[in-house]
């Protein structure tokens, strides 16, 4: 029981099509941790009969809307679930397919590992650098690249180390750190959950204890205070007659009381006079811990300002560098105007330039090609209606990301990281 | 465990918290979808967390199809009252009654399927656009495609092939008049994520939740409870159980698992060894492969 209450959170994301054996590894996972219910067995056991399949097929377990299992494809993210002693997990489960990049994308936006799973009869191949492309730009901190049906092979160290060093040649252009190497067969479940016993010259751990004890505390930036205030709490009672807090979701740093702090756009500095909680007041607060802050002034402040530290800010900017995915099926008219989201504040942006397009098999940049349509990923400049407090992605997922609300539709049409 | 660590029920509550407080900035008028059960409890104990020292800015709305546990409606006032909130109060019943809704007809009749035409006819009447339940993805494969803030068109309906992409942490809640949004607050929670939370917490929670005794018939593969709403065939026993209910619903579709589960910390230790899901005691989920799904696009909780 005390260690249930000690598990920390690790969400991965996964992305492939129908035959590289993904929706096989997460059933997998989800069997062997013991994370199957006898009924949903059940259901995928009467449904292998029902279409003549001899073995019961794992990758039932991972479908989910009519149509998805109907086509046997995966089309929208879906969100699955399991828990160990150590940590529980958030799977995003998205198509790998090309005309799904937007799905990817999506998954890739909270993810703190990226799984990329490579068939090892076929070695690299476009798709291997797609999810590679996407979890870089995406700035997943950990990858673990899994080569798949080792079985296949005859679980061959050769096979395996020629894949690994085509990998490391490829990701060399990319912007990751943690990368590591796994021969696994989801099939046979060979180094998923339990070790296996015919790859005797694989010195790594399985899969499931990566997931396990990949090192995530240092993925939240705790050094650049960054507080966007979601909305103002005043409760109006006699209690409480001047109680005025700022509520939010910290993004990054760490906060405490005594802090000197400035609140952006208004430039107005203050004091933080106490950080609270249902619970109380804490001593300090960090990301991503959702409180209440208490300034020492009165200060006009509402929804979309910010609060950070006074010696390090972000900047305030109204021409803002992005890598763009479109996520809608109608690309943008040249100047169109949109809705832009950061944070929480909101203002008007329009699309000056695209600069270029990316191919997101090749990293290849194609300056010519400036027609955009659903799931093309561009860098893009843009001019918004007023300065938005925004830093790098690198430097912060928070604070570094946007998205374009269409004005007429009100669909979320791209999502753009901060150059 | 770093000390600038969350746990992960630490981290599952602020993201809850985060959910609710952008409902709260992004809509006009926005209610809780409120049924008694332990994952609307929660709910409406994060948005008590998450206004504090402010009261919650949502009203309370519960669904009644007239077909309750007894102790879920006695529960639902008591909190209502503890809180000071304001209750709303959608009937099914006034919905048959108006001709608006027909009821089923059957030994398996239930009013399951009809609560979405009183839930939407409630959700206009009072103009909310924003409704938060206590929906979980982990609970059913067609809510594990669900958006944290998923759109309804003016008709209600969810269309699950054109939802809103949700990147990061940032929630398009933008509709026209007369649209909606569902919002899960607890879309990334499991069934034993609530149960560690309401341990934790030490939430109150109606009393059907612990196992005890109760006459019962066995009929779909589950213990039914006794109620004046259902028909006892002839080949049906009645029998007393001790047992308690994992999920609760209409008494006329809630079965119950036998247990000997009387505390929160047993029943922690029931879920965790537990073989079977939670709405694998439904009725409403089994009458097809796509229920849930097929519900929902209609407008359905």
């Amino acid at each position: 029981m005390k260690g249930y209450l000690d598990m920390e959170l690790l969400r991965f994301t996964t992305a492939g099509s129908v035959d590289d054996g993904k929706s096989t590894l997460i059933g997998r996972l989800l069997y062997d941790s013991k994370s199957i219910f006898e009924d949903q067995l059940h259901q995928v056991k009467e449904t292998s009969e029902r279409r003549g399949a001899e073995e019961v097929d794992l990758a039932l377990l991972t479908d989910g809307l009519k149509d998805e299992r109907e086509q046997g494809i995966t089309i929208d993210v879906a969100y699955r679930y399991f828990a160990t002693p150590k940590r529980k997990f958030i799977i995003a489960d998205t198509p790998g397919h090309i005309q799904y990049t937007r799905n990817m994308v999506t998954g890739a936006s909270t993810a703190n590992v990226a799984l990329i799973l490579i068939d090892a009869r076929n070695g690299v191949v476009d798709q291997t650098c797609r999810h590679s492309i996407i979890a870089s730009l995406l700035q997943i901190p950990h990858l673990i690249v899994c080569i798949n049906k080792m079985d296949l092979v005859n679980y061959d160290e050769v096979v395996f180390k020629k894949i690994k060093d085509d990998f490391e040649d490829f990701a060399s252009k990319l912007d990751v750190k943690d990368v590591r190497f796994i021969p696994i067969s989801a099939l046979k479940g060979d180094n998923v959950v339990n070790r296996s016993d015919k790859i005797p010259w694989y010195e790594g751990s399985t899969l499931l204890y990566a997931l396990e004890n990949i090192h995530i505390g240092s993925d939240q930036n705790h050094i650049d205070c960054r507080f966007p205030v979601q909305t103002v709490i005043r409760p109006q009672t006699d209690e409480f007659h001047d109680y005025r807090g700022y509520a939010g979701r910290i993004v990054g740093g760490i906060f405490k009381p005594g802090d000197e702090v400035i609140v952006l756009p208004s430039g107005f500095t203050s004091k933080v006079k106490s950080i609270d909680t249902f619970e109380g007041p804490v001593k300090e607060a960090f990301a991503p811990m959702s409180v209440t802050i208490n300034l020492e002034d009165d200060i006009d402040i509402s929804r979309g300002d910010m609060i950070v530290r006074t010696n390090n800010k972000p900047e305030p900017k109204q021409d803002i560098e992005v890598m763009l995915c479109w996520l809608n099926n109608k690309g943008p008219m040249p100047r169109a105007k949109y809705i832009i989201r950061h944070t929480t504040s909101e203002a008007k942006a329009m699309i000056k330039e695209i600069r270029y397009k990316l191919d997101i098999s090749t990293l290849h940049r194609n300056e010519q090609e400036k027609s955009i349509g659903a799931n093309d990923i561009c860098r893009a400049s843009l001019r918004t209606t007023k300065p938005l407090l925004i830093d790098s992605y690198r430097k912060n997922r928070s604070t570094g990301s946007i998205i374009l609300i269409d004005e007429g539709t009100n669909e979320t049409v791209a999502a753009g990281m901060v150059i | 465990m770093t000390k600038y660590n969350l746990t992960h029920l630490k981290e599952l509550e602020a993201e809850s918290i985060f959910i609710l407080r952008e409902v709260a900035a992004q809509f006009q008028k926005p209610a809780i979808l409120f049924s008694g059960g332990k994952d609307s409890i929660c709910v409406v104990h994060l948005a008590k967390k998450a206004f504090h020292p402010a009261k919650f800015p949502f009203p309370l709305v519960h669904i009644d199809t007239g077909h309750n546990f007894p102790e879920t409606i006695k529960f639902r006032d008591n909190l209502v009252k503890k809180l000071g909130a304001k209750l709303i109060i959608g009937s099914v019943q006034k919905s048959i009654d108006e001709g608006r809704a027909s009821e089923e007809k059957g030994k398996n009749a239930s009013r399951n399927a009809i609560q979405t035409v009183t839930l939407l006819d409630t959700i206009e009447e009072n103009k909310f656009d924003a409704c938060l339940g206590g929906a979980r993805r982990d609970e059913e494969k067609a809510r594990a495609k669900e958006r944290f803030f998923s759109h309804r068109d003016e008709f209600g309906q969810w269309d699950p092939k054109n939802q809103r992409p949700e990147l990061w942490n940032i929630f398009n809640g933008k509709h026209q008049s007369g649209e909606h949004f569902r919002v899960f607050p607890l879309s990334n929670w499991t069934e034993m994520d609530v149960w560690q939370y309401i341990l934790a917490e030490k939430i109150e929670i109606p009393s059907l939740y612990f196992a005890h005794q109760r006459e019962v018939i066995w009929r779909n593969n589950a213990w039914l409870p006794v109620s004046q709403y259902i028909q006892i065939d002839n080949g049906e026993e009645v029998t007393t159980k001790k047992l308690r209910f994992r999920t609760l619903g209409d008494i006329t579709i809630t079965g119950g698992v036998e247990s000997q589960a009387d505390t929160l910390e047993k029943i922690v230790e029931e879920v965790a060894a537990a073989r079977y899901t939670e709405r694998g005691n439904r009725a409403d989920d089994k009458r097809s492969e796509t229920a849930m799904e097929d519900r929902k696009k209609e407008g359905y909780f």
